[in-house]
């Protein structure tokens, strides 16, 4: 067994009420209709090619992403195209949307739909590339970037090392670990072909070790692959951060403002790496995605591989409904997921779980005076000053902001997570982050 | 002993007025180098000002405001909200100019989704900023166009002319304490507020809603919302209501205040303010109380 | 199904509040206050009680009708206030002065600047020190101790080792003549001289520190920086003349050192942000202490040294940062 490893600077120890971690993964049946969003990934939307009307199969692509950073869309389903209009996505705003009336579920050709484990991959790197580019894949851990951006090596840079996030440090989130557990010999297979796009020698998994079975069956296959290793590493949260990861791996530490490449790695999400085995090896586009429904709310916790754009009340119904005093349900995690405030909204590329809360674990203490105790200081894993940044925004001093580095921040939400006194110092670094995005915009044009 | 100490007095004022004598020739000298010649007239100019340093003329205080006014030796295109056209009256006079007419302005929310109107469905729970909010989720009542309640607008106001009305949920804004300087404006993250004429004898018609959803969408989360139908555009002879997407928009400088546009809106989002009591139509009166 | 909660990120909140973190200080100071009562008596119980409910009713009463806030009696930061006031005058005091000091400690030290957590200086100390020069006799005329005292105001008085041995080094005595007529060590660490009703028990104190330590209510750094300062420049100036200075001993166990390095030190609201910052400050406030102790003209100088330190915590945290990720790149 390796040596536990983890990053340095601050981090939380939230409770990890992995309640689903038992549970294997059920396919769901496609619902009645799907509402597949144009934009869900970062970058730019993406542009439908297909009309009100038209026949759509399953795997077929709906909409394609034009820009650098976009990806492609394809329909999870097979059916007609009811409408392209908005609905409300996470946040309650309306965005875009191919909406699809589920007929049957016949797949386009050319998908090989066969369970059976493909694992060697003839393809150069480029066809690996836009092969994925093809088909859609986005980073699964939550950032959803498009991921054959990533698997392109920058000009002048080199990729040492490819790091696989197996990290999943959100609490009660078990998708990855039960997709580790399950489909270990396909993510395998897809970090393979992720090395070969990269052109590097040795990818590391990282993986907490609150999951031994997942440490144990992916060391196990790994003995197979030349180059890949598991490293476990101490639980603490935001391990699964892209650069707490590398940190915790490698030990190096990407500057501020700068991207992982930088220190020569590049970092994908275990289910990134299934979405490329099944892109690649089995022209598979990304139209499903594991999703866990948990917390403390919802009846029976589970892991469901779903069709993107299935309504989250769906799967909440599958997992045995809500009770009547649920009062929060979360897209993602409990640290940085969003409270949804309608459960009718769609799944997306970027989903990794749906939570349910009872009023009592929801709510947020109730607001107190600082008392400047410094522990938002000791637990920020970028080693800003959360109380100072949040009071500089608040009475937006955004330079200031700008100047005890605001922009380093990720919104793991630990300061927040910590605080005594429940000042709501995520929420005011949000702002101040957002208005100082926007001066740092002006300022280069 | 008594010499002494005359002697040592003696001593000691020669020596202090010497010294004192030097460092003033020395400060008239620095004083004559690096003396900034300033316009008097800014200095009186400043002091006609109301001295609020609001930000309302859109410089930074009522200083600058006076520099620049001197600088460019006309009051044109300058406006000072909270003195109004009286000021710059005043200061024209003094400084031996004309003053141009200037049009009182007021601050008018557009949006009157209360919590009877437009009831929340879920709960907010997070730091009571509109910016925080409106950046988090489209607000407790749903509609993404409409006031989320959290006050930017009443903390940015330095006139005490805004207050939140708990059981609306919305601010509410004093006509007589409102200097039109723009902060709340500046505030909201919705564009909600919006600068108004203030209208003779302070009566005003505006569209309460700012929703460029569809008609049905809008009215599902909002009853007063604007659905966009129209009729208010066909009713007027003055051309004074355009409608885009979805919304329709008096223009307050083409609006003579007939009051035919209100009554035929189906959901109540034309409103009128500071107009007497229609006889016919009863339920106008309450919605004066709440907007007055 | 309810009406569902919307909130930003994230949704999880750790077990802590201001109250319990304030009332697990308040619990760690029970062994000093019990080795208090064993000593002084019934004198130290009446001033603690007096200094905590005071401190509670001033605050009580600022927050009513001068700031017309929410009450905040209860959330345990009053109390510590009132009992680090009352640990810090001695136990025969009379009840009135401990009014007085209560008043402003909380009045001008803490509801002045806002209340919890915006006060710039340690309220209790703030409260010590007007004590101290408003009423100098009453507060340096210390009871001695003796064992289940159930004796008032008219105890015997005798001086603290501090006061003693400062005293004497300055007639011209030496220290080795000097020290046998103070109480030993062993007396020392366990509480039994002269002094300020909590100040007296080292012992009391570490184990106080040692729970807050273990609970996470504070971190090592002023304590350890503090006591290490005072150690080190004690030390060599003892070595250099061990006959004008006192070892390094008997200043850590003697007088308010320890009750100052960790309690006082320790305020959240009065204390450095980052770690490097807390060192900083660990070690003004112990040079302060040694040099007010054997050049200043007050034989004790914890109160003050932490409240100048207090004066530079701004300066403090501007100048120090915590260390920001990525700032060095290491490449290994």
């Amino acid at each position: 067994m390796h040596q536990l490893k983890t990053f340095v600077i601050g981090g939380v120890h939230p409770p990890e009420k992995k309640l689903a971690e038992k549970q294997p993964i059920v396919r769901l049946d496609p619902p009645k209709t799907v509402s597949i969003l144009l934009s869900q990934h970062l970058g730019a939307p993406a542009v439908p090619v297909v009309a009100k009307g038209d026949k759509v199969l399953a795997g077929q692509i709906i909409a394609r992403g034009e820009s650098f950073i976009s990806a492609n869309i394809h329909s999870s389903v097979s059916g007609t195209v009811a409408k392209v209009d908005g609905v409300p996505d996470t946040s309650g705003y309306r965005k875009q949307a191919i909406i699809i009336n589920v007929e049957g579920d016949e797949w386009a050709e050319g998908v090989d739909r066969d369970e059976a484990f493909v694992r060697d991959c003839q393809m150069s790197p480029e066809e690996i590339v836009s092969r994925v580019k093809d088909c859609g894949v986005v980073g699964l851990g939550g950032a959803t970037f498009p991921s054959h951006v990533k698997l392109k090596v920058p000009k002048g840079k080199k990729a040492e090392y490819l790091i696989i996030n197996g990290v999943e440090c959100e609490p009660c989130l078990t998708a990855d670990h039960r997709l580790m557990l399950e489909k270990g010999n396909e993510i395998m297979a897809g970090i393979s072909i992720q090395m070969k796009a990269l052109g590097v020698g040795r990818a590391i998994i990282g993986i907490e070790n609150n999951k031994p079975d997942a440490i144990n069956n992916l060391s196990e296959i790994a003995r197979e692959y030349e180059g890949i290793e598991v490293q476990p590493l101490k639980v603490k949260y935001p391990q699964g951060a892209e650069k707490q990861l590398i940190k915790a791996v490698v030990g190096r530490e990407v500057p501020s403002g700068k991207l992982p490449i930088e220190v020569g790695c590049v970092v994908h999400n275990v289910g990134t790496a299934f979405a490329v085995y099944e892109a690649v090896q089995k022209n598979k586009p990304l139209v499903e995605r594991v999703v866990t429904v948990s917390g403390d709310s919802v009846r029976k916790p589970s892991n469901f591989m779903v069709r993107i754009g299935t309504p989250v009340s769906e799967l909440i119904e599958a997992a045995g409904g809500l009770p009547e005093d649920t009062s929060k349900v979360v897209n993602g995690g409990p640290m940085m997921g969003k409270a949804l405030n309608d459960i009718s909204v769609p799944v997306t590329k970027g989903t990794s779980g749906i939570l349910a809360f009872p009023g009592s674990e929801s709510r947020r203490p109730a607001e107190q005076n600082c008392i400047r105790c410094a522990r938002c200081l000791t637990v920020c894993p970028m080693g800003l000053e959360p109380y100072l940044l949040s009071a500089l925004a608040e009475k937006q001093r955004f330079e200031d902001c700008e100047m005890e580095r605001i922009m380093d921040c990720m919104e793991c939400g630990s300061c927040l997570y910590i605080c005594p006194s429940g000042k709501p110092l995520l929420d005011y670094i949000r702002v101040g982050k957002n208005r100082v995005g926007i001066m740092i915009r002006e300022r280069s044009h | 002993m008594n010499e002494l100490f005359n002697e040592i007095t003696l001593f000691s004022v020669v020596s202090l007025g010497a010294i004192g004598g030097v460092a003033a020739i020395i400060l008239f000298m620095v004083a004559q180098k690096f003396r900034v010649i300033e316009d008097p007239r800014i200095d009186i100019v400043e002091g006609l000002l109301p001295g609020a340093n609001c930000g309302g003329c859109g410089l930074a205080g009522c200083r600058a405001l006076a520099e620049a006014i001197v600088k460019d030796e006309s009051l044109e295109g300058f406006n000072c909200p909270p003195g109004g056209s009286d000021v710059m009256q005043q200061i024209a006079e003094a400084m031996g100019w004309e003053a141009g007419e200037q049009t009182p302005m007021v601050a008018v929310l557009r949006c009157n989704g209360t919590r009877e109107f437009a009831p929340p469905k879920v709960q907010y729970d997070s730091a009571m900023t509109c910016t925080f909010a409106h950046s988090l989720f489209s607000g407790e009542g749903g509609c993404p166009f409409g006031c989320l309640g959290c006050g930017d607008c009443v903390r940015a106001c330095d006139f005490d002319a805004m207050y939140m009305d708990p059981e609306s949920g919305l601010p509410v804004i004093l006509d007589e304490k409102c200097v039109a300087c723009g902060a709340c404006v500046k505030a909201c993250p919705r564009d909600i507020i919006e600068m108004r004429k203030k209208g003779k004898k302070n009566r005003r018609i505006f569209v309460s809603c700012i929703n460029r959803e569809k008609g049905g969408v809008a009215r599902k989360n909002c009853k007063v919302a604007c659905i966009g139908c129209g009729r208010c555009v066909k009713e007027c002879r003055f051309e004074a209501i355009t409608m885009e997407n979805n919304l329709a928009y008096i223009d307050y400088n083409k609006c003579t205040l007939c009051r035919k546009c209100a009554p035929v809106c189906p959901t109540n989002a034309i409103h009128e303010l500071n107009f007497p009591v229609r006889k016919k139509k009863p339920a106008d009166t309450d919605k004066q109380e709440k907007n007055v | 199904m309810k009406v569902l909660t919307v909130s930003g990120s994230p949704h999880f909140h750790a077990d802590h509040s201001v109250s319990r973190i304030m009332y697990g200080v308040v619990f760690s100071l029970i062994p000093a206050m019990l080795v208090s009562f064993y000593f002084f008596g019934l004198a130290a119980i009446l001033v603690t009680l007096t200094a905590v409910v005071s401190c509670m009713a001033f605050e009580f009463l600022i927050q009513k009708y001068l700031i017309r806030g929410p009450m905040t009696i209860f959330d345990g930061s009053a109390i510590i206030t009132g009992v680090l006031l009352a640990f810090n005058v001695p136990a025969n005091l009379p009840l009135g002065i401990v009014v007085i000091g209560a008043a402003v400690a909380i009045g001008m030290g803490k509801m002045t600047f806002g209340g919890l957590g915006k006060n710039p200086f340690n309220p209790a100390l703030v409260g010590r020190v007007f004590l101290m020069i408003s009423f100098p006799v009453q507060m340096t005329t210390y009871p001695e101790p003796s064992a289940f005292s159930t004796r008032l105001a008219d105890a015997v008085t005798g001086p603290t080792p501090l006061t003693f041995l400062k005293g004497g080094v300055d007639q011209g005595e030496k220290v080795s003549e000097l020290m046998p007529q103070i109480p030993d060590y062993a007396n020392m660490m366990l509480g039994n001289m002269g002094g300020s009703v909590g100040e007296v028990s080292a012992l009391a104190i570490i184990l106080g520190g040692l729970y807050m330590l273990a609970r996470r209510i504070i971190s090592w750094h002023i304590p350890v920086s503090y006591l290490g300062t005072a150690a080190i420049l004690s030390a060599i100036f003892w070595m250099v003349n061990p006959e004008v200075y006192p070892d390094p001993l008997f200043h850590l166990m003697a007088g308010g050192l320890m009750l100052g390095a960790i309690y006082m030190a320790t305020d959240y609201a009065t204390s450095p942000m980052s770690k490097t910052g807390m060192i900083i400050f660990g070690i003004g406030c112990g040079l302060l202490t040694v040099i007010i102790r054997l050049f200043g003209a007050y034989p004790e100088g914890v109160a003050f040294s932490i409240l100048i330190m207090n004066a530079f915590v701004p300066l403090i945290n501007r100048g120090f940062k915590p260390k920001r990720f990525g700032e060095e790149i290491k490449n290994g």
